[in-house]
């Protein structure tokens, strides 16, 4: 189909005798563009051909037939990089038969998140309206419980009555999505496996934080056996695994080092096990939440290990998470830690990841390393710093236009553009505002 | 039931029934002769105010703040402004002209801004707090659809840490709600955001009860997936309508009872009832009504409940779908407490839009950002500054004059203390914060506060850096910034 639109594109350039590139291309000019690897161009242009940044900089000429948009003092980021979301695979929390974020319970580290994304999500354009270009959509073990913004809830549901239900140590792997408007929007698969650690790993482990690491280097060890033992498998000449197979090959990748381990965790000393773990078993992981990780930053950063925040995790909101601090990202930033921020996991409901950084920079973060966290750094991370993140000649030409500093509430993204076609931020909240301030005309809002 | 159960409340019954009959025979024989008087505790309503305020201010000095941008919470903002505190009060607002008394301390406030105390109207801080451990979930007595008997104020555990992050966030005054899992939660509680060590310290003296009462899916999903009242929407109408009935009749009946007593005939008083306490305390107008409802067709139907009993709604919780009559809201005076634009969480709430606060400020209604939330409280300032972010896409502008009130002199409305504090205003309570810059920024932190003139967080004084009992000794101390 893509390639069928491709083609099609390309006759009609043909015809018109213009030149393809230039058919091709988009511009904004006027504008101030962070460039991240390279600081920020006052009055700069970006010229965009063919999905790709062809030319940045203050004295670019914008080729005759390309569309300009001009940004009037606009700035230009990278698209932003949500770093742990359930965007695709989650429409509405509490309605279950909406939500798989979930492996179930049949599977663990089998479970596989891009089986269920759903490219038409109402979700969608909400994301890219708050300028997300990539999301990295990450599961979570068993059922996913639905959880309610309204605390009294999520209390009241008082831990869930399925909470330790399953033995399902892993949660499954990770997928990263690329928001154009192919309907295709799975860029890369497998790109992690999620594992909980600590309270939840214990839940998941049979009610000890100790017993969880004990299985999970079970699992691994199976994994390895189960590799080099394929064939003895098969003949039923292998020793029994704790896991089925489905599970067990894609716990291959893990221990080959190919794929790492996205390991949520938050206390000090389970964030400690979890480096050790890595140690022992030769993995490589990435740490998702770690409020108390600036109590260990220098290891954390000596191990090279990335970790995934919200910058407002400040509350003592559970026994493992007593140190949680507001500069939690400023410090490990510090130490020399690769940080991403993280906005909420939830797009409905979602605390833009574009806030969660400016509330970084207010505790002591600065404004340059917030920008790269909602970026680039999500981009090495997850492996696809050489097509986005920055604003640079031969990426992606995934970017947004911001009508002011996109760290500031009052701020918000006029365009998005992905692979260097504007997208449509047209959403379910849009249509229902317009259709709401519609002059009364003695007919109800249905006719607007 | 065993046996030694079942004969002790036959006994007590016997017993009963024996003292009723002597009672009635006394009654008659004493013919208004000789009136027992009432316990004071039978008699509703001689004491509306059982559990009283013990909040005393904290220490202060008179001081000015100089040089600032205020925003006065009235819609105004003034440039190189002055405020003016002393004894607890605001004594003066105005623009560089304004005369600062001598041996006041002078707060140069150039690059910065003031506005006042921000006001959450929705929290259960105290009642869910942090850690959240299931020995500590004290916010819904979901029990039996109506809990209107239950008041929050003794569900709050003082030491909940997030009161120190709520105030490190300018939070000064909250309402303290049971949750939704009922059609009637119980009764709120109206803070001052003080550290203390005993919840009646907190208590805002004066500030009016309010009852808390829920729409929708959080009630009957509670009690019909127990194969109980309510299952669906009609029943929780129901609900709300059989227990209003029982409230007028429970009002009628001590109302009979005190005209009779005023008339010098003799009356059985009747049987007081904290739940009808409560409801008939809304009747009276004397308690406020804070409804959790999210959709627009069932805020319509509890205006008509509330039309038929005779109650006024003064505000609606939660009110994604606000934007949607806006005018009737406005019309009737009900004030509309949301988030700025989070929504979508379940079905009852998928239509929220960011330009909800902005189509209701245009239709003349009220606007109240609140929390619900730990975190969110902290940046009630950015979730204002989003909502007029939307506005302004959608082509409603919003000044910071105006948006400063959804956060500090609209919830004081709501919580029914508008006249002692939510404005920067002669004569109110210094509930004030200092911010670092443009309170509507993310790079913007509250640097003081003031409670009643007194300094109750200041970001760069440890001395005024509260922590709970809890923090202490544990691996982060309290200390949740730098």
């Amino acid at each position: 189909m893509i390639s069928m639109l491709r083609i099609a594109g390309l006759a009609v350039a043909l015809s018109c005798g213009c030149a393809a590139a230039n058919a091709a291309s988009l511009a904004i000019v006027n504008a101030r563009l962070e460039t991240i690897t390279h600081g920020t161009i006052d009055s700069g242009t970006l010229l965009m051909s063919d999905g790709r940044i062809v030319a940045l900089g203050t004295t670019v000429q914008v080729p005759a037939g390309a569309r300009v948009i001009d940004a009037r003092g606009g700035t230009v980021t990278p698209g932003l990089i949500a770093c742990s979301t359930n965007l695709a695979i989650a429409e509405i929390n509490q309605i279950a038969e909406t939500r798989d974020d979930g492996g179930g319970t049949r599977i663990s580290a089998g479970f596989d998140v891009q089986y269920g994304v759903n490219a038409w999500s109402a979700q969608m354009p909400v994301a890219r309206d708050s300028g997300v270009t990539h999301a990295v959509i990450t599961p979570l073990v068993g059922v996913a419980e639905a959880f309610d913004d309204e605390e009294e809830h999520a209390s009241m549901q008082g831990g869930g009555e399925n909470a330790g239900a399953y033995n399902a140590l892993f949660a499954g792997q990770a997928a990263l999505l690329r928001l154009d408007a192919s309907q295709l929007p799975v860029m890369r698969a497998k790109i992690a496996m999620a594992l909980d650690l600590g309270q939840a790993g214990a839940q998941h482990g049979g009610g000890s934080r100790a017993a969880s690491i004990i299985l999970v280097k079970a699992a691994l060890a199976d994994a390895r056996h189960y590799a080099r033992n394929r064939g003895a498998y098969d003949r039923g000449a292998t020793r029994t695994y704790g896991l089925p197979t489905f599970d067990l090959e894609a716990l291959i990748p893990v221990v080959e080092g190919s794929v790492p381990l996205l390991i949520r965790v938050s206390r000090a000393a389970d964030i400690r096990q979890a480096l050790a773990l890595a140690r022992a078993e030769n993995v490589h992981i990435i740490l998702e939440d770690a409020q108390e990780a600036w109590m260990v930053a220098d290891e954390i950063a000596a191990a090279k290990v990335p970790v995934l925040l919200d910058p407002q995790d400040d509350l003592p909101r559970s026994f493992e998470l007593l140190g949680s601090r507001l500069d939690n990202a400023a410090r490990l930033q510090r130490a020399g830690v690769t940080i991403a921020i993280k906005g909420s996991r939830n797009f409905n409901s979602l605390r833009p990841i574009r806030l969660n950084a400016g509330v970084a920079v207010a505790y002591g973060l600065s404004r340059e390393e917030a920008l790269r966290a909602i970026t680039l750094n999500p981009a090495r991370i997850w492996g696809i710093a050489d097509r986005a993140g920055s604003l640079e000649v031969g990426k992606d030409a995934d970017v947004v236009l911001w009508n002011g500093d996109p760290l500031e509430a009052m701020s918000y993204a006029t365009n998005v553009i992905v692979g260097g076609v504007e997208q449509s931020t047209r959403s379910r909240r849009q249509e229902l505002q317009e259709r709401y301030s519609h002059a009364e005309d003695g007919y109800p809002p249905a006719y607007h | 039931m065993n046996r030694s159960l079942v004969l002790r409340a036959t006994v007590l019954l016997v017993a009963g029934v024996l003292t009723a009959f002597a009672a009635s025979a006394a009654d008659k024989a004493a013919t208004a002769k000789v009136r027992v008087p009432l316990p004071r505790p039978l008699d509703s309503g001689v004491n509306d105010d059982p559990y009283p305020s013990a909040y005393r201010p904290l220490p202060s000095q008179p001081a000015a703040i100089v040089h600032a941008t205020v925003l006065t919470g009235t819609g105004e903002q003034i440039d190189d402004g002055v405020v003016i505190m002393s004894e607890g009060r605001i004594t003066a607002v105005g623009d560089a002209t304004t005369a600062v008394p001598p041996g006041v301390r002078v707060i140069d406030a150039r690059g910065k801004w003031v506005t006042p105390g921000i006001i959450d109207a929705h929290s259960h801080l105290g009642v869910y707090p942090s850690p959240g451990v299931a020995s500590r979930q004290d916010g819904n007595e979901w029990t039996s659809p109506n809990t209107a008997g239950v008041w929050a104020e003794h569900s709050v555990w003082p030491q909940d840490p997030a009161f120190q992050r709520a105030r490190a966030g300018g939070v000064t005054t909250l309402l303290i709600l049971p949750g939704s899992a009922n059609l009637f939660g119980g009764r709120s509680v109206t803070l001052k955001n003080v550290p203390a060590v005993t919840t009646d310290a907190m208590k805002f003296p004066g500030a009016p009860y309010g009852l808390k009462m829920a729409c929708g899916e959080n009630p009957k999903r509670t009690y019909g997936t127990r194969g109980q009242t309510p299952m669906t929407n009609m029943g929780n109408v129901f609900g709300y309508r059989k227990a209003w009935l029982d409230a007028v009749r429970y009002q009628h009946k001590w109302e009979t009872y005190r005209t009779k007593l005023a008339a010098g005939e003799s009356a059985d008083p009747p049987d007081r009832d904290l739940g009808l306490d409560t409801l008939a305390g809304v009747l009276a107008g004397r308690i406020l009504v804070q409804n959790h409802c999210y959709r627009a067709d069932e805020m319509a139907t509890m205006l008509d409940i509330a039309d038929e009993f005779g109650y006024r709604i003064t505000m609606f919780h939660h009110a994604v779908e606000a934007y949607k009559i806006a005018p009737l809201l406005a019309k009737r005076g009900v004030c509309s407490a949301i988030w700025a634009e989070r929504s979508g969480t379940k079905m009852e709430a998928i239509d929220g839009i960011g330009a909800n606060a902005a189509l209701l400020q245009r239709a003349g209604s009220c606007v109240v950002i609140h929390s619900d939330d730990t975190t969110l409280i902290q940046r009630l300032n950015q979730e204002a500054a989003i909502a007029v972010g939307a506005g302004a896409r959608a082509g409603i502008p919003i000044t910071r004059a105006q948006a400063i009130a959804w956060i500090t002199a609209n919830p004081a409305r709501a919580l029914g203390i508008a006249e002692q504090t939510g404005t920067l205003e002669r004569g109110k309570m210094a509930d004030v914060v200092l911010w670092s810059g443009d309170p509507f920024s993310s790079y913007t932190l509250a640097e003081q506060v003031f409670i009643d003139g007194a300094v109750v967080y200041d970001r760069h004084d440890r001395r005024f850096q509260p922590r709970s009992d809890f923090e202490l000794g544990q691996s982060g101390a309290g200390e949740f910034h730098p």
